[in-house]
């Protein structure tokens, strides 16, 4: 065999191996995706309820909560950011990222500083190589979270909510994460989770504007909201981490789609260059043959004579 | 037919219970609380405990509740728990395991959740 076909048919069974590799991280993602998204249909009636919860008593109720009133000087403003433990999900983490950063140079021109906690191996290796400050980080639970590792990730935003601004507190609490849309599109969107606009959250339970009845608080307005609230935050959390994960599985599945096709291309190219190489070693083969015999007939003639 | 109210009990992940009652009794912070059909729209913060639901065959249900709300409104009532358990997914003998392992280590909090479970498993 000669050394040029060697070189592509050598090429042909690495880029082979990928293409299996690719073909399967797809399947494994494709039913991952299903997945995820039973386990956001399953989570959403505690987040619906909760809401309405929220909202009844927000609305019900003249409670002034820290929790529900904007503070007039907003100082200091928490971003959680969602990524993946995980890359090959083509622009996934990248896009989430770009939305955390154009979030940030938003609140800093407004003149609020900036507290960034970030769940996920990408985005803390992103910030750690740009040198950034981290508020605090969480890894390991992207691709399956469940509501204890939300109440984990949940834990030091309440606590900082709850300090006092002077003593490093936050007044704001903002999340940026990847909403799934469909199989097919993902957005990287922010949002703002406390303050409560309770306005936002009414129209979320029931758009047709329909009157919340007057509830009786056990045992009062406050306490309620006091115990509602952190339970809100932690269910947001919770299905924001879920339809990151979604979205996460549905980008690698695009990507790896798209690098198992170009694989096969690849191989389609390379096999067509290896077939030309083999017909280019035969007709150099024939010819040599061809011009050995008719020297050889050559010689021959001559010593007849 | 009797008055009856629909009754949800949803834990964070998935949805535990649903179904037709004729009276839910659970335990807030400032003491039990049975709620029949036509109750007055409530809002309440729930202790961990059993929640006792009578259905509307006449059964009754038990479910181990880990903190969590009740709200009632329209004749629908919402137990929102972030953990919750009916009692005939409870296994008793590992729970009485889980119960003594956390005397024995004076884990308060894993102690108390073993408690609530064992009784309502056994409020059956």
């Amino acid at each position: 065999m000669g050394a040029q076909l060697r070189v592509y048919k050598r090429r042909i069974r690495s880029v082979t191996a990928t293409k299996k590799i690719t073909k399967a991280m797809e399947m494994i993602a494709a039913s991952r995706v299903v997945k995820a998204q039973r386990k956001v249909a399953a989570s959403t009636p505690y987040a619906t309820e909760l809401t309405r919860a929220v909202t009844a008593v927000g609305t019900g109720s003249n409670t002034k909560h820290p929790l529900t009133t904007e503070v007039e000087n907003p100082v200091r403003a928490a971003v959680l950011l969602l990524t993946s433990d995980r890359g090959l999900a083509g622009a996934f983490n990248s896009n989430a990222i770009k939305a955390a950063e154009q979030l940030t140079e938003r609140l800093e021109s407004e003149g609020k500083q900036v507290d960034t906690y970030i769940v996920g191996r990408r985005g803390v290796a992103h910030y750690n190589f740009r040198e950034r400050k981290i508020a605090e980080s969480f890894t390991g639970f992207t691709d399956e979270p469940s509501y204890a590792d939300a109440k984990k990730v949940a834990a030091p935003l309440i606590e900082a909510i709850e300090k006092d601004t002077a003593e490093g507190g936050v007044d704001e609490l903002h999340i940026v994460f990847t909403e799934f849309v469909s199989m097919m599109t993902q957005t990287a969107l922010d949002a703002r989770l406390l303050p409560l606009r309770l306005e936002e959250v009414a129209e979320e339970v029931s758009p047709k504007g329909e009157i919340l009845p007057l509830y009786d608080f056990e045992p009062s307005a406050e306490d309620v909201l006091d115990a509602l609230l952190p339970r809100y935050v932690e269910s947001r959390i919770y299905n924001a981490l879920l339809q990151s994960a979604a979205s996460k599985h549905a980008a690698t599945r695009r990507a790896m789609k798209s690098a198992t096709d170009n694989a096969g291309e690849l191989i389609n190219t390379l096999s067509r260059l290896a077939n030309a190489a083999r017909q280019a070693e035969i007709t150099q083969e024939i010819s040599e043959i061809v011009g050995g015999a008719s020297a050889l007939a050559d010689a021959t003639a001559g010593s007849d004579r | 037919m009797a008055a009856e109210l629909h009754v949800e009990l949803v834990a964070a992940d998935r949805q535990v219970w649903s179904g037709e009652a004729t009276l839910v009794v659970a335990r807030t912070t400032s003491g039990d609380i049975g709620v029949m059909p036509g109750h007055q729209p409530l809002l309440g913060v729930l202790e961990s405990g059993p929640v006792t639901i009578r259905t509307s065959e006449g059964g009754t249900v038990v479910a181990a509740v880990h903190g969590g709300f009740v709200s009632f409104a329209d004749n629908k009532l919402s137990l929102l728990a972030e953990i919750a358990e009916l009692s005939d997914e409870i296994d008793v003998q590992r729970t009485e395991r889980e119960l003594e392992r956390a005397k024995a280590e004076g884990d308060a909090a894993a102690e108390r959740r073993a408690d609530v479970r064992l009784r309502a498993a056994t409020a059956r």
